[in-house]
């Protein structure tokens, strides 16, 4: 066990899965200088260039490359810089990425990973600070996977990396450094598909992922000092998602309250709201609150501070649920 | 600049089993496609489809001269490539028909062949996108020392876009064992290619902006495509490096089904009709003394082949509905996810 923070703990997974021969790094800029973030640090100097490969900028590329490369044999990880940087490549994951097994009968797959730092936290304004887990969310073949903590970082990237599917995980860059915790050292996975309770409660669920668990622990705290019974999930898992305990927590606390960092409309608050209306809906006693960002562009530094959802939000919309 | 090398008389001497085999190889996709054109006016192929009639010879002598276990990477106008791989021919008919028996189950159809046990490692219909995954396919080739070259065929009108040059440059820093085949038909859907690229050979123009040569070749001399591409193919695997082949060559008909191609000059398309490459490399057969019955026998075969192959698409089940919800992910559909 050691403290690592969750950029540690991701180095420390990707450490790990290049010991397996057909496990290979590549991206921008990830070789020689450990990539953007730094989560790759030393990697290519103990496992050398031709498996921590350094890309031209070309996501479109890196993308299709990593694809050929699941399909003839080897196991990729591509790191995209940040996530507006992914959208060159979208094409490739959507049309695809995802399909292959579809086209193929169930003969073939890439079993490939897609690392995206995404979310708000360099205050570099649009495409350094996106949220589009929605777009990955809404494509079918590919699996999605959101950590919160170091712990999961390790454990989900690992778990990302022996699936057979193509998983992207997303990695909040808000939390890359601000976040530590004790991460075994060896392997581990942390299940793809499984939520995390974090902390049991009766009056009011509140369930987030990603970045904005920083903000739901803060205010699940400041709720219970008050003397609100908060229940906390991690989603942590998009594709495919908890949907047993996020519904079995709602028909018990009778409240919900979903937070997502990302754009308003059609998002992963929304599909959330729509199963738990599906499977709890007898349940409620107050109508689910959504708290999200806005359908804006996301602002430079100091306007990204009133983008991003607040403590205080997530407070006042727990209490409106009491209240009702 | 111009490009380098002519491969066109570059023919260097085949066996002469090799060449009926591409001679069969030629009527097999011939006659499949003008049965699948017959078919689609009778109702039964569902969806598009986008016709390599005039451009056998490229798929031929490529496929002839690739190993079992090379990976084919082709585009929506790919059922030539997929069949020549050596997919089984009804059940591919059976794919273009939307049956439960199709080589993707009835759910790809004519634009996304997929054969992966014959290495058709797929038809993209997404122009370009297929080149940098066939670079990738041969990144893990290299890596895992199997010495199987990617081989990645796409359209003239695919040399404009992004994905094109990305490939070509990570083939190229990579040092990668793919060889890569623009079949220049002249048009970019309904578009004279000349009219939207800035130089008169699409692909072979561009590839000293990569570090190679532009070959050149008559994509309808099947015997030059087998000597290029075998050529091609041992550079590559002898760790060469990639290859960058312009291949010269016509479509018969439209864009897709819907086109009847009305926008060509009739003098052009007389032109290729007359350089027709099936016709041309039998009279070049017959000058070598084959006999004219041999020649026969075989387009027997491959009617009769076709034929079978359309029996079985024409008596496959319709897709199960159940079928639909399989196969996304690992452990099956998406029923767990909904």
């Amino acid at each position: 066990m050691t403290e690592r923070t969750v950029a540690q703990a991701l180095n420390a997974a990707l450490d790990e899965a290049l010991e397996a021969p057909d496990v290979v790094l590549l991206g921008e800029d990830v070789g020689v200088t450990g990539g953007v973030f730094r989560v790759s640090d030393g990697l290519f100097k103990k496992y050398g260039p031709d498996r921590v490969i350094d890309t031209p900028v070309a996501e479109s590329g890196i993308i299709g490359a990593a694809f050929g490369m699941a399909i003839a044999g080897l196991r990729p990880i591509a790191e995209i810089q940040f996530m507006g940087f992914s959208y060159p490549a979208v094409d490739q994951i959507i049309n695809h990425v995802g399909r292959i097994r579809n086209r193929s009968r169930h003969r073939f797959t890439a079993p490939m990973v897609i690392r995206i730092p995404y979310g708000g936290g360099i205050g570099a304004a649009e495409h350094h600070s996106e949220s589009a887990e929605a777009m990955f969310v809404h494509t079918p073949g590919v699996k999605v996977v959101v950590p919160s903590n170091p712990y999961d970082a390790k454990g989900l990237l690992l778990a990302a990396i022996d699936d057979p599917d193509p998983v992207v995980v997303l990695e909040p860059i808000r939390v890359y450094r601000s976040i530590k915790g004790d991460v075994p050292d060896g392997h581990y996975t942390v299940p793809i598909g499984l939520a995390a309770m974090e902390h049991e409660g009766r009056d009011v669920t509140i369930i987030a992922y990603g970045a904005m668990m920083k903000e739901a622990r803060a205010a699940a705290v400041q709720l219970e000092d008050d003397g609100v019974s908060v229940e906390l999930i991690d989603l942590r898992s998009l594709v495919p998602f908890d949907t047993e305990m996020m519904v079995d927590s709602v028909r018990k606390t009778g409240r919900a309250v979903v937070v997502q960092e990302a754009h308003r409309s059609a998002g992963m608050a929304s599909e959330i709201v729509a199963v738990l209306q599906e499977h709890a809906l007898y349940h409620l006693n107050a109508p689910i609150e959504r708290i999200t960002g806005w359908d804006v562009v996301i602002p430079l530094r100091r306007a990204e501070k009133h983008y991003l959802p607040t403590v205080d939000q997530i407070v006042a919309a727990a209490r409106r649920t009491l209240e009702a | 600049m111009t490009a380098g090398a002519d491969a066109s008389a570059d023919t260097v001497s085949i066996p002469l089993d090799k060449k009926l085999e591409m001679y069969r190889m030629m009527l097999d996709a011939r006659l499949f496609e003008e049965k699948a054109h017959k078919l689609f006016f009778e109702g039964l192929v569902k969806g598009t489809s986008h016709l390599a009639l005039g451009q056998e010879a490229v798929a031929a002598g490529f496929a002839a001269a690739m190993r079992s276990d090379d990976l084919t990477f082709c585009t929506y106008r790919g059922h030539t490539h997929t069949l020549l791989r050596g997919a089984d021919m009804g059940a591919l008919m059976a794919e273009l028909l939307g049956r439960g028996n199709g080589i993707c189950g009835g759910k790809g159809g004519s634009m996304h062949l997929t054969d992966v046990s014959v290495g058709a490692m797929g038809s993209y219909a997404i122009v370009g996108a297929h080149l940098p995954i066939a670079a990738g396919a041969a990144w893990a080739a290299q890596a895992r020392g199997t010495g199987q070259v990617s081989v990645v065929f796409f359209g003239d009108g695919a040399t404009n876009i992004g994905a094109f040059h990305e490939a070509l440059n990570l083939a190229a820093v990579w040092s990668l064992p793919v060889v890569f085949v623009c079949e220049n038909n002249l048009y970019m859907e309904y578009t004279p290619i000349g009219a939207v690229t800035a130089v008169p050979n699409p692909a072979a123009d561009r590839a000293g902006a990569y570090g190679l040569e532009g070959i050149i070749l008559d994509g309808n001399d099947v015997e030059a495509v087998y000597s290029t591409a075998t050529a091609a193919l041992e550079h590559a695997r002898a760790g060469g490096g990639p290859q960058l082949i312009e291949a010269k060559t016509y479509r018969h008909g439209g864009h897709s089904r819907a086109d009847p191609g009305t926008y060509r000059p009739d003098e052009e398309v007389q032109e290729w009709l007359d350089r027709d490459p099936i016709p041309a490399f039998r009279a070049r057969l017959e000058a070598a003394g084959v006999a004219a019955e041999t020649l026969d026998t075989i387009e027997a075969e491959s009617d009769a082949a076709v034929e079978a192959a359309t029996e079985v698409a024409r008596s496959g089940p319709f897709p199960d509905p159940a079928n639909l919800e399989t196969q996304v992910w690992a452990d099956g559909g998406s029923s767990w996810r909904n």
